[in-house]
């Protein structure tokens, strides 16, 4: 129990130098991404290994959060050297630790190449995937066990709070705050610091207020929110700290998904741990601020990531968005004044604090400060969460970054901003990423989703993914986003499966405007973008599926047919084989054929042809 | 306990006319003060503002631009300017109608409030789920009733209105109050030879009793009293 300042930075020195002691540690990756590629159980063989061997303490093992190459899962890193090696299997590991732990020498085969020169790259920040990132927020998860609290003070945790509870009032923090340009990064960039602000200066009678973490990331593709409770769920914790003690609070909720179940736990260790110290509780290291925060479990509506609808979950009714003529700031939980941020903005908060808002303003663009994590996914090589300094452009995050196109396709749009993000084309791809340049060429930032599409992509057919998608997870409240979006997706079906006729595109575009002029919440008025960007940037395609009744993607499967480039087949018979509506016939070695009638459009045949022989028209 | 002489007015414009109105009140009711007529489905007097069918849009303008507002919820503030009839309104208003119009065509209530405003066609395939929900009953139940014994169900398009784990709940009195306040059920349109999802019956000018296809909705309530699902 840290009853003081002094306690704090003893113990900090304490864990500074328990972590110096040690010759080298070996981090895992156990985040979502490693795990599913079977991390634990890398983590479970190094853990045999050391003991078998008699190398702990000398040598320990850490399972850390993501560290967010999750293409090239599970990932190990030898520390200090900082050597990565990618798609560790447990077979790997004694061979890691003989040669790499012991000796001097890299096991070459688990190296990562570099795909651009086919070079083999050694230390981790020598990654191209590694090397224009600036991994402010997310750096850490890397470092540091999440379920050890002492990991995250011997990286100068808590000293943020610790500055602030006794070097600082509230005002200053609130000051320091708006200085810094921090903007929620939730999706709607409002300025944090005007919020903490709003929110402090409105009437309790009681003195009761909340802040409130929004945990319910509930965008398709998108991890980062998951990441950092999972890996550095202390960070979230300060954040809240010093914002509660900065707005008056007294109390705070996280918001977080029941289907996060690792954020979760973690997040519970982690609270467990922090009240242990007495760093939250009453009387925080004897300031005389009193904190605590509750955890509480969303049920996976997506609506609930709205302020207004996560507030009425929190308070035990339906959650659906209720007009916000009054801020939440001024009327939130229980009808008292409550500053709600997202995990991302909370985690920037002891950045800020530590190091002042005169460095953090200098990150960024004129209008968006600092860094934001974007979980970058779809047809680009490098899968994973990347965190860059407002402003890179698109360019840099998915050549540069994200190391180009899978199976060198030609890239056909960026789609950001979750579900309803717009779709970005490739003319468009030198756009610096920030909250004004993505909402001006119809898209947004949202929590930081990045879908990547190839040529293969067809535009009107993931607009209606998006679509059905927002049709489901609408609340239901209000009649635009209800019945709009489900007539948009019947309009939108019908065009995929060449239904569609003169007028479609008109109709969409008047209902996707009554949407974002009627709908009451932010989900509703935005739901129209991935809709309105595909019909403004590719318009073309719409028109091939309505009036040529052709898909130029050869993705949509009532427009397509399959069928056999007789030259280019060998005969080989694989797709034969893999047809699972026996389709194909055909002798060896000669050219096959594919029955229409019987044929699905699957398209397994086209994946496993290694002769390109499948022709879709 | 404040005095209602010393409550805070405010002022505001609508449709040109400037109105004082006590604080707290919505600019639905401040316009319905002024004899303006703003349409609505959701709304009743003595029920929480809901916002949720969107008919009662209204313009805010603010400079030179505007946006769109529900008015029912809508607080008035000092300085605002409101159009309740402006050729925007009108427009969005349509299509929030005919979109309704689509998922429950047999509604008395929007049939009318259709031929007011001037929906001449319905776009869509009907797909009559024999509700609007625009929740009357449910805050009628909680809010008159103190019952609570009816709520929302669901998300999205299935969404619906229904009674906890489908049976009849302790709560319910067997009242009558949702039937009566629902604008489909009770006032049903009954015509059945719908065109383009319009009532081409009683032409929506009749009032429900002398509509001559309206024979259901009496049976309703009639003998067989009244009952919750």
């Amino acid at each position: 129990m840290l009853k003081s300042r002094d306690e704090l930075e003893r113990l900090r020195e304490e864990a500074m130098q328990k972590r110096a002691a040690r010759e080298s540690f070996v981090t895992v990756c156990c985040g979502t991404g490693c795990q599913a590629h079977g991390a634990e159980r890398v983590a479970m063989a190094f853990k045999d290994e050391l003991r078998r061997r008699r190398l702990s303490p000398r040598i320990t093992l850490k399972t850390t959060g993501c560290h967010g190459f999750c293409e090239c899962g599970p990932l190990v890193v030898l520390h200090p050297e900082r050597i990565l090696y990618v798609r560790v299997s447990p077979d790997d590991v004694p061979e890691i630790v003989e040669k790499s732990l012991l000796g001097e020498e890299v096991v070459e085969r688990l190296l990562y190449v570099d795909p651009t020169t086919g070079k083999r790259v050694v230390h981790e920040d020598e990654v191209p995937f590694y090397k224009k990132q600036m991994r402010l927020v997310l750096g850490n998860n890397g470092l540091i066990d999440p379920t050890e609290i002492e990991d995250y003070i011997a990286i100068d945790g808590y000293s943020a709070l610790a500055k602030a509870l006794f070097e600082m009032t509230p005002e200053r923090i609130i000051d320091e705050i708006k200085r810094s340009g921090l903007r929620g990064r939730g999706g709607a960039g409002f300025p944090t610091g005007r919020k903490w602000e709003a929110c402090r200066n409105a009437p309790a009678p009681d003195g009761v207020r909340y802040v409130i973490c929004n945990a319910d990331e509930g965008d398709p593709g998108a991890y980062m929110d998951r990441s950092l409770l999972e890996g550095n769920p202390h960070s979230v914790i300060e954040g809240m700290l010093i914002g509660a003690f900065a707005i008056g609070a007294h109390k705070g909720f996280v918001y977080v998904r029941h289907e996060y179940p690792l954020a979760v736990k973690n997040l519970g260790i982690a609270l467990e741990q922090t009240r242990r110290y007495g760093l939250l509780g009453e009387d925080i290291l004897g300031s005389g601020f009193d904190f605590d925060i509750e955890v509480c479990r969303g049920g996976g509506a997506f609506v609930c990531g709205e302020s207004t609808a996560l507030i009425a979950s929190l308070e035990g009714q339906i959650g659906e968005p209720r007009p916000k003529h009054i801020h939440t700031t001024t009327s939130g939980l229980h009808g008292k004044p409550t500053n709600l941020n997202n995990v991302e903005t909370w985690a920037n908060v002891p950045l800020i604090i530590n190091r002042g808002a005169d460095w953090y303003s200098k990150i960024g663009t004129a209008t968006s400060k600092g860094t934001k994590i974007f979980s970058l996914v779809g047809k680009v090589n490098n899968t994973g969460l990347v965190e860059v300094p407002m402003g890179t452009t698109l360019r840099e995050i998915v050549y540069d970054t994200g190391g180009g196109l899978r199976d060198g396709k030609r890239l056909k749009a960026v789609q950001t901003g979750g579900p309803s993000g717009g779709c970005i084309p490739t003319s468009l791809l030198d756009t610096e990423v920030d909250f004004e340049r993505l909402s001006e060429i119809g898209s947004m930032m949202g929590s930081g989703g990045m879908i990547v599409m190839d040529e293969t992509t067809c535009m009107v057919d993931i607009a209606r993914y998006f679509v059905k998608f927002l049709t489901e997870e609408s609340c239901g409240k209000c009649t635009p986003c209800r019945e709009g979006l489900d007539r948009m997706l019947d309009v939108l079906t019908g065009i995929v499966e060449g239904k569609g006729g003169d007028g479609d595109i008109e109709l969409l575009e008047e209902l996707s405007g009554v949407l974002k002029e009627a709908s009451l919440c932010g989900l509703g008025k935005t739901a129209a973008n991935p809709v309105l960007s595909t019909i403004r940037y590719f318009r073309d395609e719409y028109e091939a599926h309505i009036k040529d009744k052709r898909c130029p993607a050869g993705a949509c499967r009532a427009l397509i047919t399959f069928s056999i480039d007789e030259e280019k087949c060998v005969g080989c018979g694989a797709c034969a084989k893999a047809c699972p509506q026996d389709a194909i016939t055909g002798k060896k070695k000669q050219p096959h054929k594919i029955d229409a009638d019987r044929c699905i459009k699957c398209g397994i045949c086209r994946t496993v042809c290694k002769f390109e022989a499948i022709k879709v028209v | 306990m404040r005095n209602t002489i010393m409550t805070d007015m405010v002022e505001l414009t609508i449709d040109g006319i400037r109105t004082r109105v006590p604080e707290g009140t919505t600019v639905l009711e401040a316009a319905r003060g002024l004899g303006i007529v703003i349409p609505t489905l959701c709304h009743y007097p003595g029920l929480t503002p809901y916002g949720a069918c969107r008919v009662c849009l209204v313009e805010v303008v603010k400079g030179n631009r505007s946006r769109l507002e529900a008015s029912c919820t809508l607080p008035a503030q000092n300085g605002m300017v409101i159009r309740t009839d402006t050729e925007r309104v009108r427009r969005v208003r349509k299509v929030v109608v005919e979109l309704l119009l689509a998922s429950c065509p047999n509604s008395k209530a929007l049939q009318d409030l259709a031929a007011s405003i001037g929906v001449d066609k319905v776009r869509f395939e009907i797909k009559d789920r024999g509700c609007i929900l625009c929740g009357l009953c449910v805050r009628y139940c909680k809010e008159q009733m103190q019952s609570g014994g009816i709520g929302f169900v669901g998300r999205g398009t299935s969404r619906r209105v229904g009674t906890a784990f489908g049976e009849t709940p302790e709560e319910c009195r067997n009242c009558g109050g949702c039937e009566w306040i629902c604008p489909v059920c009770e006032r049903a349109c009954t015509a059945g030879n719908l065109v383009d999802g319009l009532c081409g019956g009683c032409q929506n000018l009749a009032p429900v009793e002398t509509c001559l296809f309206c024979i259901k909705c009496s049976e309703a309530v009639g003998a067989r009293g009244h009952k919750v699902f």
